[in-house]
């Protein structure tokens, strides 16, 4: 009778745990869902309201401004470390190997093709993604956007389409000063033991950079661009009410739109491997 | 569950010179998932008087006051505008209508990354867009004055006190124009001499631009202060409509609670 009360209580038990597991799968599975139409929906929201509403330049530019000549001096300093640590890092191997004469050109490659747009793309997720979600999650929070909705604003015009054309436009173009940043940090590194002048540097440099170097790269700087001002307004634009709720956009878009960063990267260097080589 | 619902239209009319019906709320019901929070609210707004919507935080003031502007939609009933079903209107004609409709937010709303002068030409670019340069900066000029801020114009909203950032407010929203005024919890968060002043402002607004005005609070000084008549907000419903003597000399042990 015991054996059987415990037998009958052991099933109840994994049968329960089944169910909750059960729950707990079909609540991830319709938040996922559901998180993806919500997005589906801004996304769509967007775009008829980029192409049916007067654009708004003078906020535009403001935004320009604000991502793009705002990020200069971070994006400075980023480059010209990320040029300086790896070639540091290589030239050992390379004058292993005896090859040391191809370093500029090894390190423009890498820079120009990868390095260059993924780190600048990272650190915009990082300061522009965050900034777009407490900014807007705020306005939300104090009644901002309601107030401007109230103002005959088409808020998703003025402050979400402005931000995303912005942010597509200005990544490609700080990706481009990253780069030169990164070659600069890259002579200073060949210099500090080594001696090379910087015009020498350069033509060894872009001797084997060809025009199908910078193209997939600019291409999906725009893809870095547009991922990180729309996962930014979308997670400020949808914040909760209360003031915590500000903190957990600007996390979030941090965290989803390096994630997708990451991901539209490696989409990006798999078409580039098809159609290039 | 309606304590007194009388019309007291006529009262009103004999006490303040209020002519015609400028705003009408019909059987509004506005639900959240599970939690109604309107539960058929119907009551009506005279031209030129001060109607105020009185209510604990909870009973629906703030929704009922955001349904009216188009801020949030109701799920069933409706809302007349000077005589037009806001509801039967599309987005361009909405718009048009806003714009006889002046809104004070309950926390100001003022935009953080624009100075005073910026927040105040905001609605004046976007709502009267045949405006000159001059004209705007005449007008930003003139309601800044009438809020007593002529000295704010260039300082950014985070460089002001609460009370300065609800005048500024105010001013924003006068600025255009409006004929009807919504003023939610325009007092809240405000110290009673600062509370008192903005009460003093909603009464001298009303009789300078000539404005009808809903003012949603549970400030009992606020209220007695500005109202011609008073609507009490009891759990979503309608509790008690009556003009301001009336209301003050109520049994009722709600709206005692409320002097207390």
């Amino acid at each position: 009778m015991i054996k059987k009360d415990s037998i009958s209580k052991t099933e109840i038990l994994s049968t329960s745990c089944k169910s909750e597991k059960i729950n707990i799968n079909s609540t991830l599975i319709r938040t996922f869902l559901l998180d993806i139409a919500y997005v589906t929906l801004f996304l769509t929201k967007v775009l008829k309201t980029m192409f049916s509403s007067n654009f708004e330049f003078k906020e535009f530019l403001r935004q320009c401004y604000k991502i793009g000549y705002k990020s200069l001096p971070l994006i400075s300093v980023t480059g010209l470390i990320l040029g300086l640590v790896l070639t540091i890092q290589s030239r050992p191997i390379l004058i292993d190997f005896g090859a040391v004469s191809l370093l500029p050109s090894m390190v423009a490659t890498s820079v120009i093709r990868e390095m260059g747009p993924m780190i600048t793309a990272l650190i915009c997720a990082g300061k522009i993604g965050s900034g777009m979600g407490a900014e807007l999650g705020s306005m939300k929070v104090s009644e901002q956007i309601d107030a401007m909705e109230v103002s005959s604003t088409n808020p998703i015009n003025f402050l979400v389409v402005t931000r995303v054309v912005a942010a597509t436009l200005m990544i490609p173009l700080l990706v481009f000063y990253a780069d030169a940043f990164s070659m600069l940090g890259s002579w200073l590194g060949s210099n500090i033991k080594g001696d090379i002048s910087f015009v020498l540097f350069s033509s060894q440099a872009f001797s084997h950079i060809t025009f199908l170097d910078f193209l997939p790269a600019i291409i999906k700087s725009f893809f870095f661009g547009s991922v990180i001002g729309l996962v930014g307004c979308y997670k400020g634009y949808n914040a909760g009410r209360g003031t915590a709720s500000v903190g957990v956009a600007a996390n979030s878009a941090v965290v989803v739109s390096s994630l997708l960063v990451i991901i539209v990267d490696l989409i990006a260097v798999q078409i580039t491997d098809l159609i290039v080589l | 569950m309606n304590l007194k619902l009388k019309n007291i239209k006529s009262e009103t009319l004999s006490s303040s010179n209020v002519h015609e019906i400028i705003l009408e709320v019909n059987h509004l019901k506005k639900s959240f998932r599970d939690q109604e929070v309107l539960k058929d609210i119907s009551f009506k707004l005279f031209e030129g008087e001060n109607l105020v919507i009185l209510g604990k935080s909870g009973s629906g003031k703030s929704v009922l006051v955001k349904c009216i502007v188009g801020l949030l939609k109701s799920d069933s009933g409706a809302i007349s505008i000077f005589g037009k079903k806001s509801s039967s209107l599309n987005a361009k004609e909405f718009n048009e209508l806003r714009q006889k409709i002046g809104f004070l937010f309950q926390s100001g709303a003022l935009y953080d990354s624009m100075t005073v002068k910026e927040n105040l030409e905001f609605p004046l670019r976007r709502m009267i867009k045949k405006l000159t340069e001059n004209e705007i900066s005449d007008k930003v000029n003139e309601v800044l004055e009438n809020v007593g801020l002529k000295d704010a114009l260039y300082k950014m909203p985070a460089q002001l006190s609460g009370g300065m950032q609800k005048r500024i407010s105010l001013a924003r929203t006068i600025a255009v124009d409006p004929i009807i005024m919504l003023y939610d919890e325009p007092t809240t968060g405000l110290d009673p001499i600062t509370s008192d002043e903005i009460s003093t402002l909603i009464n001298e607004i009303q009789k300078k631009y000539k404005t009808s005005s809903i003012i949603i609070t549970h400030d009992i000084k606020c209220a007695l202060k500005t109202a011609n008549r008073i609507i009490m907000l009891k759990d979503g419903e309608v509790y008690y409509e009556a003009n301001v003597a009336d209301f003050v000399h109520s049994d009722d042990s709600f709206i005692k609670s409320f002097f207390n």
